[in-house]
């Protein structure tokens, strides 16, 4: 796949650190980043645990940690080792690997080849071909062959080539994952985890740009989460092998190649709790995967606008981390929802529906809820742009709804 | 190293099969060497280049002659049998059951018998909501759990008690998950007949046609990985063996040369679809080949001949890694459950032919009486007890509560979510504000 290095819009996403080194040499080369210059050139995405001084806050020392993240003791900016986001996976992955020798990877290219997105290079050489298996082209019978593995005690992870492939795995997912734990009245458990990239990639066509996560969302019985950068990554992708639950990891194509600095020291993320990227007191955004990296490229606009957005990348997708969203609304009453899903029946959707139910009494405007439009992804480059969500279209959006 | 292992097995296998057709260039090691993908050529064993090519795959010799595979072999492919019609054996070549194994073999035929006919009243009385009967595939169910072990995992379609009255399974637990009430191990979550219990290493039944056969590869993967003395078998009728699930299935388990076996119960019949409407072939077994695993058709309705084969496919399963199909031919003499009356589609004289003159229970009785081991006594006791019990449990289930409303909720996932338990406190409300709207029969 192509998509190595090229540029998203030339965000430097924040990182959900909460140590405060604060004098990095990238808040210069920020400055002078903008979308246009992303075309064709390199850049290598940073978020660095320093960079919360960056925005102009009023509040700049005080940081009621609303961050969700455990385990990040390291208070110097030199420890933990920097890697790529599909490294970080496949440094989970390993972990897990290591430590349960239950736990085991079939899908497609998956072993000699290292996998499309290489998340389980190297692995088939350390573990043999039968915990890092290849299998056949047939979604539907694999994730089967999944279901069943774990069910007889094996900890499997299930990778779809692209998340699409895994609609011919619906029946398989929705009538046996999700239910036979219940149906079976508890008797057995599926602890299996079905990953894969999804969402709309750079010009890869529509079959290949399906964002799964609307259709799933109603499966009972399953966990979702969608990873956003190296850091979690590495984290959910531990926490949902661990699950005795089966567990959708989404992975998004474009942030494969996310560089960060993450621990040196072994850490497990909450499958159920969303992170809190940047706090603020105007206006909630929600948000999660790529859509993250657009609304903080947004978030510079607003802040230079005299705007302070407090954006939640939310994780988890089945169930919503209500708590901290509540706690946000709470704070802001007023709602902006970021998705790369499309309109009809996403997630955006469901979250408004919830956050209505639930807050209502606390919003001063109604939910804004900006998502890709409800047609198959286009090819052509300048077409696909504009099916998905903008930093200029969010920062109206904000500006609309602080009005 | 346990990689060595079996790669030593994969080719210490292939030399003990002798197949019947000239193989292909073997399989290439390329999968279990971990290493660099290597020349496909250097595979190459047989040397006159004037007579094959060497495409992946392996060597095929060329012909000038266009030659297509008919779709169809003049003899169909022939059938297992240990007894004739009468119980007699045909041979002296089968393996012997003990008188003990035998007679226990018959008593279980018989109870899936009277179970299935007083469980069918039942519905029809409506006591339960729905049942599907056995009726015709006693031999199956029995025969084929007699020849395995309890550490052999069964993924099951829906019409296959048989392997849990074999282990265990008694007759008031499938009374408690007819009817759904609170001793059901299933909680009440699924249809009669939908049984599941861990105890026995019997997957619990899914209503969705052959989704059960890719599961059993993955738990002969799973078999396989920890080095047990078992595998996993899965049954599935002559309608399953049309769905995706079914070829993936078997492809992998090839592939991942997996101890499984596939027992499909070829009973004619696909509700109303015969088997001339679900498939051109000669069958299912003709398809095993086509996905490289070994098969063989048995008399469905002749109980040593399915015990015979069951514990022969047991060995190569296990000892040589690999998969086995089984076609069982057998017919389907009850409707195909209480919400269909096969008459509509097949002549009643038909099925009261297969019910009586080919009954595999009356089959083997005979078999086992000429050895001395049963007689009218024993069958008249047999009956008249199992009968009682079934009347008996079917009383005490039928009073018994439902489960309780948390039951709803729990097993969603292992711990309920805030989300859930809201639900749960609302539907509970819900109930103490409007008793008189509500059953009373649930625990609560």
């Amino acid at each position: 796949m192509a998509t190595l290095f090229q540029g998203v819009g030339a965000v430097t996403p924040f990182s959900a650190s909460s140590s405060l080194d604060s004098n990095k040499l990238l808040l210069p080369s920020r400055k002078s980043l903008s979308i246009s210059d992303s075309r064709g050139s390199i850049f290598v995405y940073r978020s660095d645990a320093l960079n919360l001084k960056a925005a102009t806050r009023k509040q700049d020392l005080l940081i009621p940690n609303a961050v969700a993240t455990k385990g990040e003791t390291s208070t110097s900016a030199k420890s933990g080792h920097e890697l790529l986001l599909f490294e970080a996976l496949r440094e989970g992955l390993e972990e897990e690997m290591e430590r349960d020798p239950r736990v085991c990877v079939m899908g497609e290219d998956v072993g000699h080849y290292g996998g499309s997105y290489k998340v389980t290079k190297g692995l088939a050489e350390k573990y043999g071909d039968l915990r890092v298996l290849d299998t056949p082209i047939a979604e539907n019978s694999f994730t089967g062959m999944g279901i069943g593995a774990a069910m007889t005690g094996l900890r499997p992870i299930v990778e779809g080539m692209n998340m699409g492939f895994l609609l011919l795995a619906f029946n398989q997912i929705s009538n046996n994952c999700g239910m036979l734990h219940y149906t079976s009245g508890g008797q057995f458990t599926i602890p299996i985890v079905i990953r894969g990239p999804g969402g709309v990639g750079r010009q890869l066509g529509a079959e290949h740009s399906q964002r799964l996560e609307s259709y799933f969302q109603s499966i009972p019985g399953i966990q979702m989460v969608a990873c956003s950068t190296p850091y979690n990554a590495k984290g959910l992708m531990k926490a949902a092998i661990r699950s005795e639950n089966p567990v959708i990891l989404f992975e998004h194509v474009l942030l494969y190649n996310l560089k960060e600095r993450i621990p040196d020291e072994e850490y497990v993320l909450s499958l159920e709790e969303a992170e809190m990227v940047r706090p603020g007191e105007h206006v909630t955004i929600l948000t999660y995967s790529r859509m993250r990296y657009h609304v903080m490229q947004a978030a510079k606009t607003l802040v230079n606008k005299g705007y302070d957005p407090e954006v939640i990348d939310i994780r988890s997708l089945k169930p919503f981390d209500l708590y901290t969203i509540g706690c946000s609304v709470k704070k802001t009453h007023r709602v902006l929802i970021v998705e790369e899903c499309m309109r009809t029946g996403g997630i955006g959707a469901s979250l408004t529906a919830a956050i209505t139910e639930n807050f209502h009494d606390y919003l001063d405007a109604p939910i804004v809820c900006l998502s890709s439009q409800d047609v198959p992804t286009p090819y052509a480059g300048t077409l696909e742009e504009w099916t998905v969500v903008q930093p200029a279209q969010i920062v109206s959006a904000v500006e609309q709804l602080c009005q | 190293m346990w990689i060595s292992k079996t790669i030593f097995n994969h080719f210490k296998s292939r030399l003990n099969f002798t197949p019947n057709y000239a193989p292909l260039s073997l399989l290439s090691p390329r999968r279990f060497a971990s290493t660099i993908a290597q020349n496909p050529s250097t595979f190459n064993s047989i040397h006159d280049a004037n007579q094959v090519i060497d495409f992946p795959g392996g060597t095929v010799k060329f012909i000038p002659e266009m030659r297509f595979i008919s779709e169809t072999s003049p003899k169909r492919i022939p059938c297992y049998r240990v007894l004739d019609d009468d119980g007699q054996p045909l041979a002296n070549n089968f393996v012997q059951v003990s008188e003990e194994v035998a007679v226990r073999m018959y008593s279980n035929m018989v109870t899936l018998q009277i179970m299935d006919t007083i469980f069918y009243e039942a519905q029809r009385q409506g006591r339960i909501s729905f049942y599907a009967t056995t009726i015709g595939e006693e031999a199956i169910n029995i025969a084929s759990a007699a020849a395995l072990t309890r550490e052999d995992v069964i993924f099951p379609q829906y019409r296959e008690p048989g392997p849990l009255l074999w282990r265990g399974f008694t007759l008031q637990e499938i009374a408690h998950q007819c009817f759904s009430n609170k001793y059901d191990n299933g909680k009440g979550r699924q249809m009669p007949i939908h049984y599941g219990s861990n105890k026995h290493n019997y997957f619990t039944v899914a209503s969705t046609v052959a989704t059960q056969v890719p599961h059993a590869v993955g738990a002969a993967y799973s078999l396989k990985m920890d080095k047990k003395d078992a595998c996993s078998i899965t049954y599935f009728g002559d309608g399953g063996s049309s769905e995706g699930d079914f070829h993936a299935a078997l492809n992998f388990a090839a592939v991942m040369e997996a101890p499984v076996i596939f027992l499909c119960r070829n009973n004619g019949w696909a509700i109303s679809t015969p088997t001339s409407d679900q498939f051109r072939s000669d069958g299912v077994v003709v398809k095993g080949q086509a996905y490289g695993v070994r098969s063989i058709r048995v008399d469905g309705n002749d109980a040593l001949a399915i015990y015979n084969a069951v514990q022969a496919a047991r060995e190569m399963a296990i000892s040589e890694e690999r998969p086995v199909l089984i076609e069982a031919l057998t017919y389907r003499v009850g409707h195909h459950s209480t919400s269909d009356d096969s008459t509509k589609y097949r002549p009643a004289n038909e099925i009261e032919w297969w019910r009586l003159a080919r009954d595999p229970v009356a089959r083997f009785r005979k078999w086992i009486e000429r050895n001395g081991w049963w007689n009218d006594m024993a069958e008249s006791e047999l009956r008249n007890s199992l009968r009682q019990q079934l009347l008996h449990s079917i009383q005490v289930a039928e009073n018994i509560e439902k489960p309780p409303i948390e039951d709803i909720f729990n097993d969603v996932y292992d711990v309920p979510p805030s989300n859930l338990r809201e639900q749960e406190q609302w539907v509970k409300d819900t109930i103490k504000k409007h008793p008189l709207d509500y059953p009373e029969n649930i625990s609560a």
